[in-house]
């Protein structure tokens, strides 16, 4: 099959949607389909092979804080030209309704195409302005995938309509055959995701910790994740500074060995989360998982039976249930052996498959995508009587 | 004089293109129904051709095998309002036999048997993605079409209302273990 992806985010910076159509496009290739990815990146980056640059993205205000978006007439013609060079089966298109190279494409073609909703945004005021120019771009989707049942739920209730829940697929073999650290293990909690962003809920997990520290006097925090250090503990006692370790940036590769070596994972997310892919990476990776009792969350873990929640944004019942869990070898061991085995489901294995039958699906008796050029603008000329056909 | 006359077909052309346009986007919407029923015949037609093997292959118990092959049967050959009906029953007389996951092991066990058990899998997972995505293209013709441009200047031609596809897809338990 010849499958053409398109990912509306910069593929020169790392993010979930990206990492996500790139595992994505290398389990096709590995299953010996054709994948193009039409993705933004600056003309002098290296990219893979089956990447095609849309040009480079530019930085807009939108929707609360600076996106990197493509647009334009350049845009428009470089998706046009790609459209019509792949001669797809079926386009995938990625977060249709951010402004950038997604809707653009859904604007350029006709054929099967499938969209992926990855966020779960309570709809902005430029989505109800742009309302009616969005629904007519959006009608042309053949089939749509939320991410869970939160993010079709949302879709739902802003755009109509309906969508298959297809989760976001991890490589859980990656995880779970990585290699502990004995530098990490001992006491330790485990905390993954930008340093400075307080929807990741590093600020709940420092209030937290005191009463953590206090009652384990064993117990390490691990940081993994870029931002500003100093700032990150500044409401923490000096004497328990010694006990919070600060990793920075760490490759994929240390991160599974990171989440292999933790004795517990903490995801105090406070919001703004649609799926919680690194909830799955550390249950692959065998670490048992303290959670905020987000929707996205709670579906990952299964309501709770793969993995703990406490409530959102309550730094005491945090730490109740980290002293209670890191005092609780059995538990945490009951954890992990049912984390491991709900993890199958999100691994490529079972995701990549789900997906390929909805091309199937929506390629079954349809012809192949085009350029809407390529047919001539069928409506209007026909309707006028000028078509020669 | 000649200037109202010409903001008058400026404004005229323009409505015609917009309703022109309005058309062009009704008429996709209705190939995609086409498209999306075409595909969803196909799947259920795929699920009770294998409901249909499974039930003459001799793997399940005779009591199974008549209450699979019966409602098989019914669901193949069910005429176009009876179709919803056919359908559900087919599900439900899949939930009843695989109601035990044993069952599901019995077939896996028998020659050939777990070529039939994913099929059957496939299958009985394609059906409610293709009849979502139907009632997803329905309900966007639907939302269209109600409105009052549409209805007024009867863009939609004679193409007949479109209805969704209602029917229980729910998989039984022991084939659906990786749905999240």
């Amino acid at each position: 099959m010849r499958i053409g992806i398109v990912c509306p985010y910069s593929w020169d910076v790392p993010g979930g949607v990206q990492f996500h159509i790139r595992d994505l496009a290398e389990y096709f290739i590995r299953l010996g389909h054709e994948v193009s990815v039409l993705a933004p990146a600056d003309d002098d980056t290296p990219l893979p092979p089956y990447v095609v640059s849309a040009g480079r993205a530019v930085p807009v205000p939108y929707n609360g804080s600076v996106a990197r978006l493509n647009f334009g007439f350049l845009s428009a013609a470089r998706v046009r030209r790609w459209l019509h060079d792949g001669a797809f089966d079926v386009v995938h298109i990625h977060e249709p309704t951010s402004p950038s190279l997604g809707l653009l494409t859904c604007w350029a073609a006709s054929g099967p195409i499938v969209a992926t909703f990855h966020t779960s945004n309570p709809r902005s005021r430029a989505m109800i302005a742009a309302y009616s120019i969005l629904q007519a771009a959006l009608e042309k989707i053949s089939a749509r995938i939320a991410v869970s049942e939160y993010a079709r739920r949302t879709l739902v209730e802003h755009l109509g309509g309906d969508a298959v829940v297809i989760p976001n697929g991890v490589d859980v073999d990656f995880f779970a055959d990585a290699e502990p650290r004995p530098e990490w293990q001992g006491g330790t909690i485990g905390f993954v995701g930008r340093i400075d962003e307080p929807r990741k809920g590093l600020p709940v997990l420092m209030r937290a910790l005191p009463k953590i520290f206090a009652e384990r006097p064993d117990a390490r925090l691990l940081v993994a994740g870029r931002g500003d250090e100093k700032e990150a503990v500044e409401n923490l006692p000096k004497e328990l500074h010694a006990r919070v370790e600060f990793l920075g940036m760490i490759s994929d590769e240390d991160k599974a060995r990171f989440l292999r070596s933790v004795d517990l994972y903490v995801a105090p997310n406070t919001g703004g989360e649609s799926f919680g892919i690194i909830l799955v990476e550390a249950m692959s990776a065998g670490a048992p998982v303290l959670a905020s009792d987000l929707d996205a969350f709670a579906q990952v873990l299964d309501q709770g039976a793969a993995g703990d929640l406490f409530a959102n944004e309550d730094a005491d019942a945090l730490a109740e249930a980290a002293v209670r869990l890191l005092g609780d070898p059995e538990r945490r061991a009951g954890l992990r052996e049912r984390g491991s085995a709900h993890v199958r489901r999100f691994d490529w294995s079972t995701v990549g498959a789900d997906i390929l039958s909805v091309y199937e699906t929506v390629t079954a008796g349809a012809a192949a995508v085009a350029a809407e050029d390529d047919r001539g603008s069928p409506g209007l000329r026909a309707r006028l009587g000028l078509a020669r056909d | 004089m000649t200037a109202t006359l010409i903001w008058t077909l400026v404004v005229l052309v323009a409505i015609g293109l917009y309703l022109s346009w309005t058309a062009g986007r009704l008429d996709r919407l209705h190939a995609r129904i086409d498209a999306a029923r075409a595909a969803l015949d196909a799947q259920l037609l795929r699920r009770a051709s294998v409901a249909q093997e499974l039930a003459t292959s001799k793997v399940l118990d005779p009591a199974a095998s008549i209450v699979l092959y019966e409602a098989a049967h019914a669901a193949r050959q069910a005429e176009e309002e009876q179709r919803e009906v056919a359908e559900s029953e087919l599900s439900q007389a899949l939930r009843a036999v695989f109601a035990d996951a044993g069952q599901l092991d019995v077939v896996r066990a028998a020659p050939g048997g777990d070529a039939a058990a994913h099929e059957l899998n496939e299958a009985v997972r394609r059906v409610p993605m293709a009849r979502r995505f139907h009632n997803d293209a329905v309900g966007a013709v639907r939302r269209l079409r109600q409105h009052r441009k549409v209805r007024w200047f009867r863009l939609a031609g004679h193409a007949p209302f479109p209805m969704a596809f209602e029917m229980d897809d729910e998989p039984p338990p022991a084939l659906a273990d990786r749905a999240a």
